[in-house]
């Protein structure tokens, strides 16, 4: 199964015509992605990799069936991009997008939180749930199927820990990068919740970094509420020297939130091991995964 | 980008807030002529881009033109944090009764805008929001209704006013977020306003940060982005910025090379495990061309205390093909002066590695083997 995308998601592709667009739109149709369409405003009735391409959502929708969009367009359209899917109905929407204007992210987000869309971005990798769908930009030979879920705001960190996994032999079910961008659709709670209800996923990893405080309401949100499957973190920017504060404002969101080692500790006080590198991440949860087996007698693998 | 505090002043005059009266000035003859202008006792502050300026020495007060022009000049002769100070604001001093704060900027979580105001403004509003967090106001903005005036009015009563100061307390708040809209700001903040003696509003202090993201649609502040910065970056610096490259100096004397923050990050991260001090940070982005990986490695290698450079690439958009032909255009540019240490994995692998191993330059697979490689070197002293 995996978590909002699956072998039944049908997509449409905005932004098709460009090299971006292009390029990945043969790398998710190779992963046997269901593309259905592309729109790009102006190149109506072209192909691209045999894709038939529309001048508007609302064109493309006419002629198939689609529930999701990836979006493509540069930073200045990627707003009405996005509007455009929203608004023609679709309910999940994927932002590959970066320096996307955060005026405009928070437009976006509002949109699709009142018509209860998913948003995943801006400035992501996307999101691939291993043997079904991948919507996204990522190398698909790192990956390997499996039951672990990935939650990260890095594209190339994820790259880096699920590499760890594979090599381990622990598949993935869904991976998915929030985003890096100060406004982006998912927040980690929001993905646990969802790792949570997928029988596939048997357990979670969260790749976080400094800045915001993503990671510290994830660690409070699995204090609180106990979350029933092992979850394994990593924080990168340790080490990073301070880096550009908001000024007054910023701080006073933040309070001391941010750094690496608030996230840290709060994902220790919360009971989630956290990894010092990137290759631990695996072998903390091989490790975790093997003792709740023992516990469990092999029995949950059977569900 | 942030702008200098007289510049926000000017877009928040332009908008109908009050300021206080004043002038920017470069010599401390104009800092005379300025302080004979306005007539009263006047405040001298320094125009640099950091935070902390007051408590550095970079405010003082006036009492007459002789002074001004004495700490004008003694203002324009000096570094505030690190950073020199090339203008300095005159502007009259505020008879205050009462420093407020009051901002408007981007709440991640709530994924909007919010309003943030306080009865206690001033230097000391962080310490006051972490200490006494019940006296911070704030208000999030629905983006799909905006910040209304009813918020406004609600937020001037919170912070004691009625009447007729209610009113016009809350029409400056509007104005503000007016600004903050307009202008793409990520923060828009007045730091103190003061209420004068008279009962009066006018904005103290401000302080704008506009959204990088947004410069393109910003016409009013094109072209300005390195003159600004121009005199804290180090030539390095100077030249990520022309090549669009993310980079930051550090001590180290380990280059590294990287695409995607986090990985960067996470790289900084593991030479520090193993024992190693990191040169810079940098990010050369997403989708990376050769022609910009090449001018990535130009930059490092050009800070002589590098004394091995590890190039840390996992490729989603990126794609290592390019990545290898950057590295070979950088090669047969300006050969290899220190050793270079490669990890280089994901999209268009197997073309990258041909390409980089026909050349005689070795590759690793993982990036801790190849930090731990890098930092020996390092230790060797290349």
């Amino acid at each position: 199964m995996g978590i909002f995308v699956n072998a039944s998601t049908k997509a449409i592709v905005q932004g098709i015509t460009g090299t971006q667009g292009s390029f990945h739109t043969r790398l998710m149709l190779d992963y046997g992605t269901q593309i259905v369409a592309g729109v790009t405003p102006g190149k109506g009735g072209k192909k691209v990799h045999n894709v038939p391409v529309y001048d508007a959502v609302e064109e493309a929708l006419q002629k198939h069936e689609a529930d999701t969009s990836i979006i493509f367009v540069p930073a200045p359209f990627a707003a009405d991009a996005a509007f455009e899917a929203l608004e023609s109905g679709l309910k999940t929407i994927v932002i590959i997008t970066e320096h996307v204007p955060v005026k405009d992210a928070v437009q976006v987000m509002a949109r699709a939180k009142h018509q209860g869309a998913v948003v995943i971005g801006p400035n992501t990798p996307g999101i691939i749930t291993l043997g079904g769908c991948k919507l996204g930009i990522m190398p698909v030979h790192i990956f390997k199927r499996g039951s672990v879920g990935i939650a990260s705001r890095s594209g190339t960190l994820t790259y880096e820990i699920a590499t760890g996994l594979s090599t381990m032999g622990l598949g993935q079910s869904t991976c998915l990068g929030l985003g890096g961008d100060p406004v982006v659709g998912l927040s980690f709670v929001e993905v646990l919740k969802e790792f949570e209800k997928d029988e596939q996923t048997k357990a979670v990893v969260l790749i976080g970094e400094i800045g915001g405080d993503a990671e510290e309401r994830a660690a409070s949100f699995i204090s609180n509420k106990g979350y029933a499957k092992p979850v394994v973190a990593f924080v990168a920017g340790r080490t990073a020297p301070k880096g550009k504060r908001m000024g007054h404002a910023g701080a006073i969101i933040m309070g001391k939130a941010g750094t690496a080692q608030s996230k840290i500790d709060a994902f220790r006080e919360a009971n989630v091991s956290v990894a010092e590198k990137p290759s631990d991440v695996a072998k903390i949860l091989a490790e975790k995964l093997k003792r709740r087996k023992n516990i469990f007698g092999g029995a949950e693998s059977e569900r | 980008m942030k702008l200098f505090e007289y510049e926000a002043k000017e877009i928040l005059s332009k908008y109908g807030i009050p300021t206080p009266t004043g002038g920017l000035i470069t010599s401390p003859k104009q800092a005379r002529e300025t302080a004979e202008r306005i007539k009263s006792p006047v405040v001298v502050k320094a125009q640099v881009l950091v935070a902390g300026r007051g408590k550095a020495g970079g405010i003082l007060f006036a009492s007459s033109p002789a002074e001004a022009e004495l700490s004008s000049s003694k203002l324009l002769s000096s570094k505030i944090k690190g950073i020199k100070v090339q203008s300095v604001l005159v502007e009259e001093q505020l008879s205050i009764s009462k420093e407020l704060y009051f901002s408007i900027t981007v709440d991640r979580s709530n994924r909007s805008y919010v309003a943030i105001a306080s009865s206690e403004g001033g230097v000391e509003i962080e310490e006051i929001a972490a200490a006494t967090p019940e006296k911070i106001i704030k208000v999030l903005v629905d983006p799909l209704y905006g910040f209304r005036s009813y918020h406004a009015r609600q937020i001037a009563k919170k912070l004691g006013y009625v009447g007729s100061q209610m009113r016009e307390l809350a029409a400056i708040f509007l104005k503000l977020y007016r600004v903050a809209m307009d202008c793409d700001a990520e923060l828009c903040e007045m730091n103190p306003i003061v209420e004068t003696s008279e009962g009066k509003f006018v904005a103290a202090d401000a302080r704008l940060i506009i959204d990088d993201n947004a410069l393109y649609r910003q016409s009013n502040f094109h072209g300005r982005l390195t003159k600004i910065d121009g005199d804290k970056l180090t030539s390095q610096e100077l030249e990520a910025q022309k090549s669009g490259l993310a980079y930051v100096k550090l001590d180290g004397n380990i280059g590294v090379i990287g695409n995607g923050a986090g990985l960067v990050m996470a790289t900084l991260d593991a030479i520090k495990l193993y024992g190693g001090n990191p040169a810079n940070f940098l990010d050369v982005g997403g989708g990376a061309s050769s022609d910009k990986m090449a001018a990535a490695l130009n930059l490092v290698l050009s800070d002589h205390r590098v004394d091995v450079v590890f190039i840390n690439i996992l490729g989603g958009i990126t794609r290592c093909d390019e990545v290898a032909k950057g590295i070979l255009e950088a090669k047969n540019r300006i050969g290899f002066v220190k050793p270079l240490v490669i990890r280089l994995v994901g999209t268009n692998e197997r073309e990258g590695r041909r390409i980089l191993t026909e050349a005689g330059i070795p590759i690793l697979d993982s990036m801790e083997e190849a930090a731990e490689k890098a930092v020996g070197i390092a230790k060797v002293g290349g």
